[in-house]
């Protein structure tokens, strides 16, 4: 039915089979509709948030998505800037990841702020003391790119390319794309490593807070390594779950395994000043607060365990795994490594976001706990709806995957 | 042109006695302090904190003016009980607070030391309150003044009440600031007298617990209370610079208002409060 | 976010922040104005279109 928008060449699913597949993730989106509504229209009581927990779980899907995302400004870095050719079969994987990513997270971040109709405040009464607004405007602006790196891709598409018009533009943004890819670049750096910088700065908050050089404290220089660690390991793992879904080869495998192994390279290297980090902190900021280590985990659920398990579990097992050729080359211990090395950069951003409020700073004030309502899942699974709904579409119409049809030629009739 | 958020420089006509810069603060004495939430009440009615009918969900309710029970943690006969009232701290070097704000909506004013909230320009973002180690931000969960309920009646006239989505705090009663400051320029005074401009805490307080007054002005009391050996802020070492001071002769009530590694904490006196009832002797006010 | 805002300084933090924020929006401007000029210019015939190879 849908046969004269699909690629050419191409072998995809019938539009039923289609249709039955975007059910759940139209769902998902009902359900995170229903939560918008429900918090725009009566407020933020409806969710679990507090006076003590400011930031909650929307912050935590937020962070985690952005880094995720981060695969998109750095695979088109590496792909129009360095010039890797083996990557432009999977730079629009990567472009799509990031795009969801990113307006999946302004989308959020407009219902999670108490007055979303002077969002715009934040551009025109701008603090630019605050981390917080270096995030607003380079995420915004970053938006602006992926939208125009995107915009290429969907005029590829069968039908629209037969526009003349829509077709010279799309290959004259082509033709520059590397001014936009280095302009993405240098937006995602600063709003990767200001959403560090926004904890690394709350130097009242001794869970929080870092030394660091200059305005940016160490959080900002991690941020940026660990998006950029984990980002392509994302990247890797859509394009596997899309191959073991469509179950034909999508992407070869000089793609997946530069990615994999320039990912374990900066992993091991995160892990290392991430280690540095630690160390800092149990010996400088802890101390000079009149704490230990130890006292951050007296009360509530959160031990020392959650450290063991971001550091050697999620950090340094899967760059191990990355670094070694025959891991990396093993398809299970790739996507295992890359599982534990996403799973690594959410659980960092869980630190940041919820144990740091939950451990009190005043000796006599106790710890909290914080546990979301469904209005709050709502929101954050309506954004893993709208990127499977956002990646199903691009899959099935736009040329995603431009080596498909010489991965899997169609039998000639 | 002169900016709104320049940091004041003295008028060159204006003599005082004392530096011109200003800088309000307060000293809460917590061996006189019963806790009795006076201070609390009459600060929800002063600044037209929002009250809702179910009060219970602790974690979401307002208010400016806190009060913690702490103890020593002794069994009994040993167990000994203070209250520790948490108003804002107004810190006076480079608050949590200021510096992550978003949209500008919040600012340490350089002439009063107060830290002041514009309502009308918070976007409620909340980083404010993830950055405050005192819990002294609050955000406005609810709609709480309905219209067509009545409830208008009961507000003060001199302090906006907040629309839902928005963060607030003590505001060490600025518009008391701006009525007595009022007041004074009718008069044609320059300088406020010590008592002409309290908090709404400070006044209701029925033990006196609360001296409020200008940190810089030295015939202020309050400039004299904090130079008390007993005199400390809550979490003094992360560097806030705290203009709340407190006084207490307990040292374990001074201990706990801070975070000390073993060892560290080195006590004012070695007898408690309850050995000498140092804090009902007569005179100790007036060192 | 311009200097009729008043929370605006002429300072050299403003300067920098602003300098690179109006920088990467001018690029991203730049860049769209120059592909829809290009574009009209293949359009309308004054300026040949490029077999595009990738």
């Amino acid at each position: 039915m849908d046969s004269p928008l699909l690629p050419y060449g191409v072998k995809r699913c019938t539009p039923g089979a289609f249709f039955l597949w975007t059910l759940p993730w139209l769902a998902l989106l009902a359900w995170g509709g229903l939560a918008a509504v429900l918090c725009l229209w009566k407020g933020l009581n409806q969710t679990h948030m507090s006076n003590v927990f400011a930031f909650a779980l929307w912050i935590v899907f937020d962070l985690a998505i952005i880094g995720l995302g981060a695969g998109a400004f750095f695979t088109g870095f590496l792909t129009y800037i360095v010039g890797r050719k083996e990557l432009k079969s999977i730079i629009n994987t990567a472009v799509v990841i990031g795009f969801i990513c990113y307006s999946g997270a302004i989308a959020m971040l407009g219902i999670d702020i108490g007055q979303p109709i002077r969002g715009w405040f934040i551009f025109w009464h701008a603090n630019i003391h605050s981390m917080l607004v270096e995030v607003s405007f380079c995420i915004t602006c970053y938006l602006i790119v992926l939208t125009i790196e995107f915009v290429p891709l969907i005029l590829e598409n069968r039908q629209i390319r037969k526009v003349r018009e829509l077709r010279l533009v799309g290959h004259n943004l082509h033709e520059i794309m590397a001014v936009f890819a280095a302009t993405g670049t240098f937006l995602s750096f600063f709003h990767q490593g200001s959403l560090g910088g926004m904890f690394g700065v709350m130097y009242a908050r001794p869970f929080a807070a870092r030394e660091g050089f200059y305005i940016w404290p160490w959080t900002f220089f991690l941020f940026v390594l660990s998006a950029i660690a984990c980002g392509p390991c994302f990247t890797i793992l859509c394009t596997k779950l899309t191959e073991f879904l469509s179950r034909k080869k999508l992407v070869p495998d000089d793609a997946i395994q530069f990615l994999a192994k320039m990912s374990g390279w900066l992993l091991a290297l995160y892990m290392v000043l991430k280690t540095f980090d630690y160390l800092g902190w149990i010996y400088g900021i802890v101390p000079r607060a009149g704490l230990t280590f130890m006292d951050f985990f007296n009360e509530g659920p959160y031990g020392v365990w959650i450290i063991v398990a971001e550091m050697v579990f999620c950090g340094f097992l899967p760059a191990i795994i990355l670094l070694t050729p025959a891991g990396r080359k093993s398809q299970g211990w790739l996507i295992f490594a890359s599982l534990l090395n996403c799973a690594g950069i959410v659980l960092n951003r869980f630190l940041f976001i919820i144990v740091t409020p939950a451990i009190p700073v005043m000796p006599f004030d106790r710890f909290r706990s914080y546990l979301p309502t469904w209005q709050e899942w709502g929101i954050g699974m309506a954004v893993v709806g709208y990127g499977f709904l956002v990646f199903s579409l691009a899959y099935r119409y736009l040329p995603m995957f431009p080596k498909e049809t010489e991965l899997n030629p169609l039998p000639v009739e | 042109m002169k900016k709104e958020n320049d940091p004041g420089k003295p008028d060159a006509g204006h003599e005082t006695a004392h530096q011109s810069r200003q800088k309000y603060g307060m000293v809460i004495d917590l061996d006189k302090c019963t806790g009795c939430g006076t201070c609390m009440v009459a600060c929800a009615a002063e600044n037209n904190v929002a009250v809702r009918a179910d009060q219970t969900d602790k974690e979401r309710t307002i208010t400016w003016m806190n009060l913690y029970k702490i103890t020593n943690g002794k069994k009994f006969p040993h167990t000994e009980v203070s209250y520790f009232p948490r108003p804002c701290m107004h810190c006076d070097h480079h608050p949590p607070c200021v510096s992550v704000c978003v949209a500008s909506a919040t600012k340490l004013d350089f002439n009063t030391g107060i830290v002041s909230q514009i309502y009308t320009r918070c976007i409620g973002c909340r980083y404010c309150q993830a950055a405050c180690p005192y819990g002294a931000r609050y955000f406005n969960w609810w709609d709480v003044f309905p219209q067509d309920k009545g409830m208008d009646r009961y507000l003060s006239p001199d302090v906006s009440p907040r629309m839902r989505g928005v963060v607030e705090k003590c505001t060490f009663c600025h518009h008391r600031l701006m009525r007595a400051k009022s007041q004074a320029y009718a008069e044609d005074r320059r300088e406020l007298e010590e008592r002409e401009y309290v908090t709404a805490c400070t006044e209701a307080c029925p033990v006196e617990a609360i001296t409020f007054g200008d940190l810089n002005n030295p015939k202020h009391r309050v400039s004299q209370l904090i130079k008390h050996p007993y005199a400390f802020r809550l979490l003094e070492r992360l560097g806030t610079e705290p203009k709340v001071y407190y006084l207490s002769s307990r040292d374990w009530v001074r201990k706990l208002a801070d975070n000390f590694l073993p060892g560290e904490y080195e006590p004012v006196v070695n007898r408690t409060w309850a050995a000498d009832e140092w804090s009902t002797k007569p005179g100790r006010d007036e060192f | 976010m311009t200097p009729f805002s008043f929370e605006w300084q002429w300072n050299i933090e403003y300067v920098i922040f602003f300098g690179l924020l109006y920088i990467a929006l001018g690029l991203i401007g730049g860049g769209i104005t120059f592909v829809a000029i290009k574009t009209a210019l293949q359009v309308f015939g004054f300026m040949r279109e490029r077999d595009f190879h990738d």
